[in-house]
């Protein structure tokens, strides 16, 4: 059902965790719907200098995340608010079809820790 | 790697004995039973020795009371709506319950389309179905009441004895869908007092794409299909003979290996439930802990999710399904797991590992094993999962 690429990012997850103190936390999804994702990133110079992530949910949930991942790291945040559930899925090499809308929730988890970041800022101001 | 198969309530293997009584009769005894000549009367005669052995698993006093159908299915579909449309004129109303196969819960649906009211009757938090609510849904349009022997995602037996004398004393036909239980659990159709009951070859180790239905006499019923004429007039279409011989073969076996091989089935099912309990914090047991069928053990993990569970598996070569909505082509978590009582998100961390004959003592070992590194790997991935358990 799922590409090799989906079941590599499943069964190694790339970036698995938390980050104490993080710049910015994002939370999509719940548990009733069985996806649940929370991104955490530590932000340097406006560049994610480091990203994890810990996800409840099936295959796809855990692979997009894990995929997003490695896609963020490194990138500015403007460049990281760019990433789309599209290119996720297709760097994956695509996902079934019942999965696209449910479980590839891992790029708005990414937006939501950006805009954390950017309202804690904001605030410190 | 080793090759643990535990998914036997959504495919069996045939059984080699089932297939080399098949055989003959794909080249050699391939003519119809409906033909006057040698040929045909073998087919015949095939036909009558199977609808014998069936009979015999089951306690059926006459051999014309079974009738071959495509499967589990289509002999749901003959029975209920078959029995609804012919009794039409005395009732309206069926009652089933929350718990029952998709095959009954969607012909009911369709009958409450075509005018019939259908009560959908609870089941309590093991899966049982409760007696006095069966008995209060009866009213003076009942025409039917269809229950399953045993549910096959959470294993839970129903009391079939007490509800056939329900619907004895209450003049209503009774419907049993069997299909999960056939061949793990006796069944009588006399002593508990069955109008009309499902079964599967599949299901006893014969081949897809077979079924039987019991029709007691004197219960009357229209068929669904129209045609030839075929079993007693109720199941058109040219007889299946190979397949049915083979659906013959795997009952025969079924009941002279049943007793040992349930006895067996019992023991590795407790073993496989009371290890992950013992070992697996906030693990939990779907469905009836003894009233349950021996193959099946169905379990919970809280804050995982189960298609994740079964993803990991299969890679430690182990096969089990799961009610996840994830797993699902709806997206919904099982209705049997929701009409026990659990919750969206408790649903999804189940899994169901349905036993046969190919699992040993050495594979519980080896599951048992793996099964806790499993639900660790992915606890600690999820952010549900409380830090103290991680530890």
């Amino acid at each position: 059902m799922y590409s090799e690429k989906v079941m590599d990012h499943f069964k190694n997850p790339r970036n698995v965790g938390e980050i104490e103190n993080a710049d910015g936390v994002g939370t999509v999804g719940n548990p009733t719907c069985g996806d649940l994702m929370t991104m955490y990133i530590k932000v340097k110079d406006e560049k994610i200098e480091d990203i994890k992530f810990k996800t409840f949910g099936c295959g796809a949930a855990i692979a997009t995340s894990s995929m997003t991942t490695e896609m963020a790291k490194g990138k500015t945040i403007e460049e990281a608010m760019k990433i789309s559930r599209a290119e996720v899925a297709n760097n994956l090499g695509g996902l079934p079809p019942i999965k696209m809308h449910c479980s590839n929730l891992a790029a708005d988890a990414l937006h939501e820790a950006i805009k954390d970041y950017q309202k804690k800022k904001e605030d410190k101001k | 790697m080793p090759k643990i198969y535990m998914d036997y309530g959504a495919g069996k293997p045939v059984d080699p004995r089932v297939l080399e009584a098949m055989n003959p009769y794909f080249l050699e005894i391939y003519g119809n039973a409906s033909s006057g000549h040698s040929y045909g009367n073998a087919a015949k005669e095939a036909l009558t020795s199977s609808r014998e052995k069936i009979a015999q698993l089951i306690g059926a006093e006459k051999v014309q009371e079974i009738i071959f159908t495509s499967g589990g299915t289509e002999s749901n579909n003959l029975a209920i709506k078959g029995a609804a449309f012919r009794n039409k004129s005395k009732g309206n109303h069926i009652i089933t319950t929350a718990i029952e196969h998709m095959s009954v819960i969607n012909i009911c649906k369709y009958l409450q389309k075509e005018g019939f009211e259908v009560t959908f009757v609870p089941v309590d938090d093991k899966g049982t179905v409760d007696l006095e609510k069966l008995e209060a849904a009866i009213t003076d349009q009942t025409i039917m009441m269809s229950v399953m022997y045993a549910n096959g995602e959470i294993g839970t037996i129903q009391p079939i004895k007490q509800i056939g004398k329900l619907a004895q004393e209450k003049n209503i036909m009774l419907h049993v869908d069997a299909v999960a239980a056939v061949g793990q659990v006796p069944i009588n159709v006399v002593d508990e007092n069955i109008d009309l009951l499902t079964l599967s070859s599949n299901d006893l180790y014969g081949p897809k794409g077979v079924g039987a239905l019991y029709i007691k006499k004197g219960t009357r019923i229209v068929p669904i299909d129209q045609g030839g004429g075929q079993e007693n007039g109720l199941r058109s279409g040219t007889e299946n003979i190979s397949g049915i011989v083979g659906m013959a073969k795997a009952a025969e076996l079924a009941q002279t290996e049943m007793e040992t091989e349930s006895k067996r089935l019992i023991a590795l099912r407790d073993k496989l439930i009371d290890g992950v309990l013992d070992s697996i914090p906030y693990s939990f047991l779907n469905g009836h802990r003894t009233q349950r069928l021996p193959n099946n053990a169905n379990l919970r993990f809280s804050y995982i999710e189960g298609e994740s569970l079964i993803l990991s598996l299969d890679m430690h070569g182990i096969q089990a399904s799961s009610g996840s909505a994830c797993s699902s082509k709806t997206l919904e978590p099982s209705h049997v797991l929701r009409a026990i009582g659990l919750s969206h998100e408790l649903a999804h961390g189940s899994l169901a590992f349905t036993l046969g004959k190919q699992n040993t003592q050495e594979s519980m070992d080896y599951v048992l094993e793996v099964i806790p590194e499993v639900v660790k790997r992915l606890r600690a991935l999820s952010p549900l999962t409380p830090k103290e358990i991680l530890r």
